[in-house]
């Protein structure tokens, strides 16, 4: 049997979250009534004019920087033409032969050493209006009596990033678009919420065996909007592609959406015509020169990007690979642990902590106190486990102080801790006899009833030294 | 290079225009008059001529980021040839753009 690779490349779009939108001075919020934030320019009134926000470029070309691209010393604006109505000019303002961005390399820290996605490019375009099927049964196009747009999205600003078919498996590809994201929202660019549409990710997907040099037919997978979706659709169409070769047929060019519920794909209804998008430079706006000046100021202003403090936390704190890209997840986690382990906690212990039980809390890392969240991680093995978990839960409060946690202490008195061993002994002789006959998993059971009566203040180690002695 | 009649077919099927016969054959005629008095450019050398996108010789125009208010919606909808509730109103589609 042969032994087959997947090559996937990914094409993604962002919502960028400026204040306006792309070429008009509409607010570019679309959670409010449908239409209200609409304008002349985004509703293709005849004899408008398009004028392109500056915050929406400035911001594309951070992100260019971000992804290591050659940015374009001229840049043009194109139009795409589609037929479709939440276009209401009849194209897209997007750009084609001359983007801001092109020719980047993302890297992706793994557990086995870094990979390198190459991105071919990044492009400012406007997004297009939202479209409400309404009538049939189930609210999607087949079937819909008629359709509803609303254009409050209509004209916002949209980055779309295409890689090169560098990556090799599903979860690499979920790997790299947690990472993308990550980048976006710390630069501050974008909230990037799949669920909310505001971060969409196509995949093109194809397979090879071992050892081939050149790429095999892709297909275009759609309509997936979870990282989960993602990965699980890229292993359904490769799965597919393998059984397909592996038949002897043949693999055709198409666009396939991915079904969460059967985990298959299906094809897409083909057209009749191919696209004909008739590109030509946008006559409504002049050229895009970014400014060597421009691009100084961006390039200074780029805060350390999670892919490299990755790498970094694993050096600086001796931490694994899977500690430092947790703990990475978020800036401010990232930040709080950094404050903690500075402030002389043990860095593994700090980690496992903050992995866990802080995480679990729910608590805005944004918020806590580094220096006094510090103490209490550093005297967790002195205070009641039920405290410290209060002392987490409570982290994110104002006067979140450690002394009002570390005066609990526990229970680390033998005399005060030996009538309760011998009573709870006493009280399971089926389980002394146990252990004494070799069952010394066992023991883990009657430190357990020790800390249940006493909510978890007795000090485990007094316990278990006393136990070991009676049971001796 | 010359118009064909499959030419103007595909450029009405893209503007969604139903011609008649008549109209087919006229536009056939039109459009390659079109392109030639266009085509009197190609007789000058233009090879060390870059391709002009746009006739101004101006760059980064911009606006700054700051919203204002947006048309009220009976404005929004005064020329609408459907509406319903707060929402323009189409034949359903079979394509989105997005």
């Amino acid at each position: 049997m042969a032994e087959w690779e997947p090559v996937v490349g990914l094409e993604i779009h962002v919502q960028l979250k400026t204040r306006t939108k792309m070429f008009c001075r509409c607010a570019n919020s679309f959670a409010t009534e449908p239409n209200t934030q609409t304008y002349p320019v985004c509703l293709a009134f005849p004899g408008t004019l398009p004028t392109p926000n500056e915050t929406a470029v400035e911001w594309t070309l951070k992100l260019g920087l971000a992804l290591g691209c050659e940015i374009a010393a001229r840049a043009l604006f194109h139009r795409k033409h589609y037929p479709y109505p939440d276009l209401p000019k009849g194209y897209q303002i997007s750009q084609y032969d001359e983007p801001l961005c092109l020719d980047g390399r993302f890297t992706l820290p793994g557990p086995d050493g870094d990979s390198e996605v190459g991105i071919v490019r990044a492009h400012l375009e406007e997004d297009a209006a939202k479209t409400i099927h309404v009538g049939g049964a189930t609210g999607r196009i087949v079937g819909a009596a008629h359709s509803n747009i609303d254009f409050n999205r209509g004209g916002t600003p949209l980055v779309e990033i295409v890689t090169r078919p560098d990556i090799r498996s599903a979860d690499q590809a979920k790997r790299f678009l947690q990472l993308l994201r990550q980048t976006i929202v710390e630069l501050g660019l974008s909230d990037a919420e799949m669920e909310k549409g505001q971060l969409r990710a196509d995949a093109n997907v194809s397979v090879r065996e071992a050892g081939e040099t050149v790429y095999r037919t892709r297909t275009e997978l759609k309509n997936m909007n979870s990282f989960n979706h993602i990965a699980r659709g890229i292993d359904a169409e490769v799965r597919r592609q393998i059984a397909t070769w592996e038949a002897g047929g043949e693999v055709v060019q198409e666009t396939l959406d991915y079904e969460v519920k059967s985990d298959t794909v299906t094809p897409r209804r083909r057209k009749e015509e191919a696209d004909d998008y008739r590109y030509f430079p946008e006559p409504d706006l002049v050229p895009l020169e970014p400014a060597a000046e421009l691009l100084e100021r961006l390039k200074a202003e780029l805060p350390e990007l999670p892919g490299a403090r990755i790498r970094r936390f694993e050096r600086e704190y001796a931490l694994p690979f899977y500690d430092a890209e947790v703990l990475n997840g978020s800036a401010a986690l990232a930040a709080l642990y950094e404050r903690v382990a500075l402030d002389g906690v043990d860095a593994k212990a700090a980690s496992n902590v903050l992995m866990n039980d802080f995480v679990a809390t729910g608590v805005d890392p944004a918020v806590v106190n580094a220096q006094e969240l510090a103490k209490v991680i550093g005297a967790r093995a002195t205070i009641p486990r039920a405290t410290f978990a209060k002392a987490l839960a409570e982290s994110g409060d104002p006067e979140f102080k450690a002394d009002a946690y570390l005066g609990e202490a526990l229970v680390a008195d033998a005399s005060e801790l030996e009538p309760l061993v011998d009573r709870i002994l006493a009280d399971n002789p089926g389980q002394v006899a146990a252990y004494k006959g070799g069952k010394e998993g066992l023991l883990g059971y009657f430190v357990g009833q020790v800390m249940k009566e006493t909510e978890g203040k007795a000090d485990p180690k007094v316990v278990n030294d006393l136990l070991r002695e009676k049971l001796g | 290079m010359a118009i064909t009649r499959d030419d103007v077919l595909h450029v009405a099927a893209l503007a969604r225009l139903e011609l008649t016969e008549d109209e087919i054959a006229r536009l056939e005629v039109q459009l390659n008059d079109i392109l030639a008095a266009v085509g009197k450019v190609s007789e000058l050398d233009l090879s060390d001529v870059p391709p002009t996108s746009h006739p101004l010789a101006v760059v980064n125009v911009f606006r700054p980021d700051e919203p204002r208010p947006s048309l009220p919606l009976e404005d929004v909808f005064a020329n609408a040839p459907e509406r319903d509730g707060d929402h323009f109103r189409v034949p359903p589609t079979g394509e989105t753009a997005a």
